[in-house]
């Protein structure tokens, strides 16, 4: 395994592989995928379509069990083929940040409520809930919309606060799934950079799957994928 | 953070019709179990208001609420004779429709033992009781008098002089008081064309006898009103209504009179018995079993309104709990919703009810016990409704945020 950047790993995939279906109609998704990423890196997963990259990402986001293979996280084993070896929801709720290509934002919580229950959900007390996802707001720039509900902020002020809640708990893994496809290519790069910044300053370990190249020198490491299978590793050039 | 509170306060519009909709519903309810306890309390309210410790009535009947009775209006000083009581009252009833004013009016007439009995007992709303044996009424509110109105009854006029307010039969007709002669008067009015057939009717079967034929001054007689013959039995009452002195031991007046061959006694429980299992029973059942359905029926649109709105969060109870939300935030948030829901359903079926209860032609009576009822009817749908959405919600997988 190629370690680009400290020496813990965030998160470490072993022959991961993924079968949807079985006898004639069986697709294979995910092929013997080995990789792991350090803390503080941020890694890129391309690919085309159908290429397996969301069948990784959620694989590793404990959302969709492999058929076979092991994923440690924080040198932890989580999953063990499809049988999960910690409880996966309390998992997730303390270890792992996820954003999507939509922002996903709950739609009768105000944008700070967004942060706020994700923390919460962690045992925060609420005014201490409340204070730590406005100073996240504060962080991504969106703090004067914080009492805004989604529908009245853009998509890439959305997006923000999707990241804000991702970093709620100080994860160890960020997973982000065509996080700017929705954004226009400044904003894109606005919001990679900013996965770069939260890696660097918070030594979270962060995995996107894009198909934006423009954005490719914010990436410490990057992998193509190709029908289910995980190509050699491009090292970037923003270190 | 309260999510149950959140979600509502930014679709306040939507819950609040999806909880008058409930409200109305279970104001239904609420006023099913008021008419339930309504046609109880009319069907009793006279019994309990006359006070009579037990009602003579004809043999083998079950007095005159429940069928015909009729007993010679003489037994009363049988009665008065019995030691032990202290007064008896000719009591009769029936009921009348007649057309006033182009208007059909109906009334329960009771006849009163005057002078003995003048209606004092009567909780008047207006006016006063009887003051004079003839032409004087005392009509419930709901008939649709007023005082001082005068109606035709029979051959004559009767002027409405004291008002009572939901005093009703068991079947809803407003009740009338008048002296036991007048109410005799109305029911055994007959035209007069009708009277001079009856007379020829008469003086045709007593020719047609020796008796006619060898006293013809007779056939003059048997042509006259019938209250001059002694041979026709006087009007009879519908029942006697018996109060024993102070003192004096109820059963073993009740025991005395029952062992009479010509009467039947029911005491004043035993009447009411009658009257809450023989007249009212059934529709008593029916709006019972009416309630449970619309128990039922609530529960079903309740679940399913439930049901509704957690499929309507299907996508953020996904993010909860692809962020990790333990089962009780989510299952909290649907039955919180629930008990809200029903919680301000019921609030709206108590204010609007007790406006529109009101309102109702029969009476609807709601006690303290039938709100705490509804109260924990209302508790229970509300959980049970909760389980349809929160079963769907545990189904949910985190994975269809993706989707």
């Amino acid at each position: 395994m190629n370690h680009s950047t400290g020496d813990i790993r965030a998160v470490e995939v072993c022959n991961l592989t993924k079968i949807y279906g079985s006898g004639n109609t069986e697709v294979v998704a995910m092929k013997d995928v080995s990789f792991d990423v350090a803390k503080g890196e941020v890694m890129a997963l391309l690919g085309p379509s159908g290429a397996g990259k969301s069948t990784l990402l959620t694989a590793i986001g404990l959302i969709n069990p492999p058929t076979s293979g092991r994923i440690f996280i924080g040198g932890q084993p989580v999953m063990d083929s499809d049988r999960a070896l910690v409880n996966l929801a309390a998992f997730r709720r303390k270890h792992l940040g996820f954003v999507f290509q939509k922002a996903n934002l709950i739609a009768f919580l105000s944008a700070v409520q967004n942060v706020q229950i994700a923390l919460e959900i962690n045992d925060v007390a609420p005014r201490a809930a409340r204070k730590r996802a406005m100073e996240l707001l504060d962080y991504l720039g969106v703090a004067d919309r914080a009492k805004n509900l989604p529908d009245a902020l853009s998509g890439g002020q959305q997006q923000r606060v999707a990241v804000a809640r991702a970093l709620a708990n100080q994860p160890s893994l960020i997973l982000a799934d065509e996080p700017t496809a929705a954004l226009d290519s400044g904003r894109g790069r606005q919001v990679m950079e900013l996965f770069r910044k939260v890696a660097r300053e918070r030594g979270s370990a962060v995995i996107v799957v894009t198909h934006d190249h423009r954005s490719l020198d914010v990436f410490d490491r990057t992998y193509e994928m190709e029908d289910g299978r995980l190509g050699a590793a491009s090292i970037g050039h923003s270190a | 953070m309260n999510l149950a509170a959140q979600d509502i306060r930014q679709n306040i519009g939507r819950f609040v019709l999806t909880a008058l909709g409930i409200g109305l519903l279970l104001m239904l309810v609420l006023g099913m179990g008021g008419i339930y306890h309504g046609l109880s309390f009319e069907a009793t309210q006279l019994v309990d208001q006359i006070g009579a410790d037990f009602w003579a009535v004809q043999k083998d009947t079950r007095g005159p609420f429940a069928e015909i009775s009729r007993l010679p209006a003489n037994l009363k000083f049988r009665l008065l004779a019995v030691p032990g009581v202290q007064s008896a009252h000719s009591f009769v009833s029936h009921t009348v429709q007649r057309e006033v004013q182009g208007k059909p009016l109906r009334m329960f007439v009771q006849g009163l033992d005057w002078p003995d009995d003048r209606g004092g007992w009567l909780r008047l709303v207006a006016g006063r009781p009887l003051a004079q044996g003839h032409y004087e009424m005392i009509a419930d509110k709901i008939i649709g008098l007023d005082l001082g109105d005068k109606i035709l009854l029979g051959k004559d006029i009767y002027t409405v002089v004291g008002l009572t307010g939901g005093m009703v039969s068991s079947s809803g007709d407003g009740m009338a008081f008048f002296s036991a002669r007048d109410a005799m008067d109305v029911q055994f009015d007959v035209s007069g064309e009708t009277a001079r057939l009856e007379r020829a009717a008469r003086r045709a079967r007593t020719a047609s006898q020796d008796v006619g034929r060898l006293q013809p001054e007779l056939l003059e007689r048997v042509g006259g009103p019938s209250s001059t013959l002694p041979a026709l039995a006087a009007p009879l009452v519908s029942a006697i209504l018996v109060n024993v002195a102070p003192g004096a031991d109820l059963n073993t007046v009740v025991a005395t009179v029952s062992a009479w061959p010509d009467v039947t006694v029911h005491t004043h429980e035993s009447q009411r018995q009658l009257l809450l299992h023989g007249n009212v029973d059934r529709a008593r059942r029916q709006l019972g079993l009416f309630r449970v359905i619309l128990v039922v029926v609530s529960t079903i649109i309740m679940a399913l309104i439930i049901y509704t709105l957690t499929l309507d969060k299907t996508h953020d109870i996904a993010m909860l709990k692809l962020m990790g939300a333990r089962h009780r935030v989510i299952a909290g948030l649907i039955l919180q919703q629930a008990l809200l829901l029903g919680a301000l359903g019921y609030g709206i079926a108590c204010y609007i009810g007790q406006w529109l209860f009101p309102l109702f032609p029969r009476r609807v009576m709601i006690a303290t016990t039938d709100l705490w009822v509804l109260a924990g009817i209302v508790l229970a749908i509300s959980v049970l409704a909760s389980l349809l959405g929160i079963a769907q919600a545990m189904r949910v997988e985190p994975n269809k945020v993706l989707s």
